[in-house]
């Protein structure tokens, strides 16, 4: 299972995730989630785990497994 | 390293704000010092008028929305009548402060025991962004396009300080959000406010530095630089009162 679940149709592209994450693991998607915001995506590779990106979201998008 | 984190699952569905808006961050950590104080059914969360009012039926607890501003005198009753209710008053700051001043006082005055969350977004949210008593000198809105002109409107106000200083209330922070070391010190403010409520010390305040990008005109890591760098100085971070608990 990956580190962190990500429920993409929330996210509303605000980046706070993306500049706090201590291992830049999170970038934009090239598409649009159904409200049409680029959403955060995760790589799992580089993440660990830390739940940075859980503390900054503005809209419950992260779920941190482990 | 966090040993799992979920959001709590009292928010049954996504927050209804602007991306990037403070709202959605503060009212989360509100949830999860419910949580994690093990309130599950005897806990009543007071609604304003203002953008926090668009919480309807995102919540899986009792609200209240009291009229603009008076949740002051509103969360007073409840409290009086369910002494042993958490009760928690989400109130943004034209309402908490410009419109329902004589209410937040009082039941300050009085020391009733529930708990003020304060965000302070330095505007009128919901309406448009109109000036506000927290707006910054020079700061532009919807009703002061030239810049906040503080000869005419008096400079902006700090209530926590107010109420700290002038009555025996028992617990008062401000927090923020631009980081997540901030973030997790605005919890620890919320917390502790409840918890002043729960052991019965006495009224708690928390007002927390919120992003607004909309009526800002920022984007939202533009806004949290704002806060770093214009309000941070005139309103500052910490702890102002703490009588501790039992
Ligand atoms: C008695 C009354 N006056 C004015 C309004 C209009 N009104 C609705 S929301 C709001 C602003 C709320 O601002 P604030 O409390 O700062 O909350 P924010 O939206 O910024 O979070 C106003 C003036 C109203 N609904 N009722
Ligand atoms: S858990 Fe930490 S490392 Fe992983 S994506 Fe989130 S912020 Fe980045
Ligand atoms: S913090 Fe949340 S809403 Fe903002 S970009 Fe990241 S996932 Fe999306
Ligand atoms: S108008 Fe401002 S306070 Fe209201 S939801 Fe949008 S960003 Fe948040
Ligand atoms: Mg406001």
């Amino acid at each position: 299972m990956s580190k962190v679940i990500v429920s993409k149709d929330k996210c509303k592209q605000c980046g706070f995730c993306v500049k706090h994450c201590p291992k830049q693991a999170i970038s934009f998607s090239a598409d649009f989630n159904s409200s049409g915001f680029k959403y955060a995506v995760v790589d799992d590779s580089k993440c660990i785990a830390c739940g940075m990106c859980y503390t900054t979201c503005p809209d419950c998008v992260f779920e941190i497994t482990e | 390293m966090a040993k799992g984190k979920k959001a709590p699952e009292k928010i049954l569905r996504q927050v209804p704000f602007c991306p990037g808006c403070g709202h959605g961050i503060i009212v989360r950590l509100v949830m999860e010092c419910i949580e994690e104080l093990g309130y599950n059914d005897n806990v009543l969360i007071g609604k304003p008028v203002g953008c926090a009012s668009l919480l309807d039926n995102n919540l899986a607890v009792d609200t209240f929305t009291g009229a603009h501003g008076r949740n002051g005198a509103s969360m007073t009753t409840i409290k009086r009548l369910k002494p042993d209710m958490l009760v928690v008053s989400y109130q943004g700051d034209g309402d908490c402060y410009n419109i329902g001043f004589s209410e937040t006082m009082n039941a300050a005055y009085r020391n009733e025991k529930f708990t003020v969350i304060a965000v302070n977004n330095g505007n009128f949210g919901m309406t448009g962004g109109q000036m506000a008593w927290t707006s910054m000198p020079g700061q532009k809105t919807s009703t002061s396009v030239n810049g906040r002109n503080v000869e005419l409107s008096g400079m902006p106000i700090r209530v926590p300080e107010m109420i700290a200083h002038s009555f025996d209330t028992a617990y008062v922070a401000r927090g923020a959000l631009f980081t997540p070391a901030e973030i997790n010190k605005t919890k620890s403010y919320i917390k502790k406010a409840m918890q002043a409520q729960i052991d019965g010390v006495g009224h708690s305040l928390v007002e927390v530095l919120s992003p607004c990008p909309t009526n800002w005109g920022l984007t939202p890591l533009a806004s949290m630089e704002r806060i770093v760098n214009e309000l941070v100085p005139y309103f500052p971070l910490g702890e102002i009162k703490n009588k501790g608990g039992k």
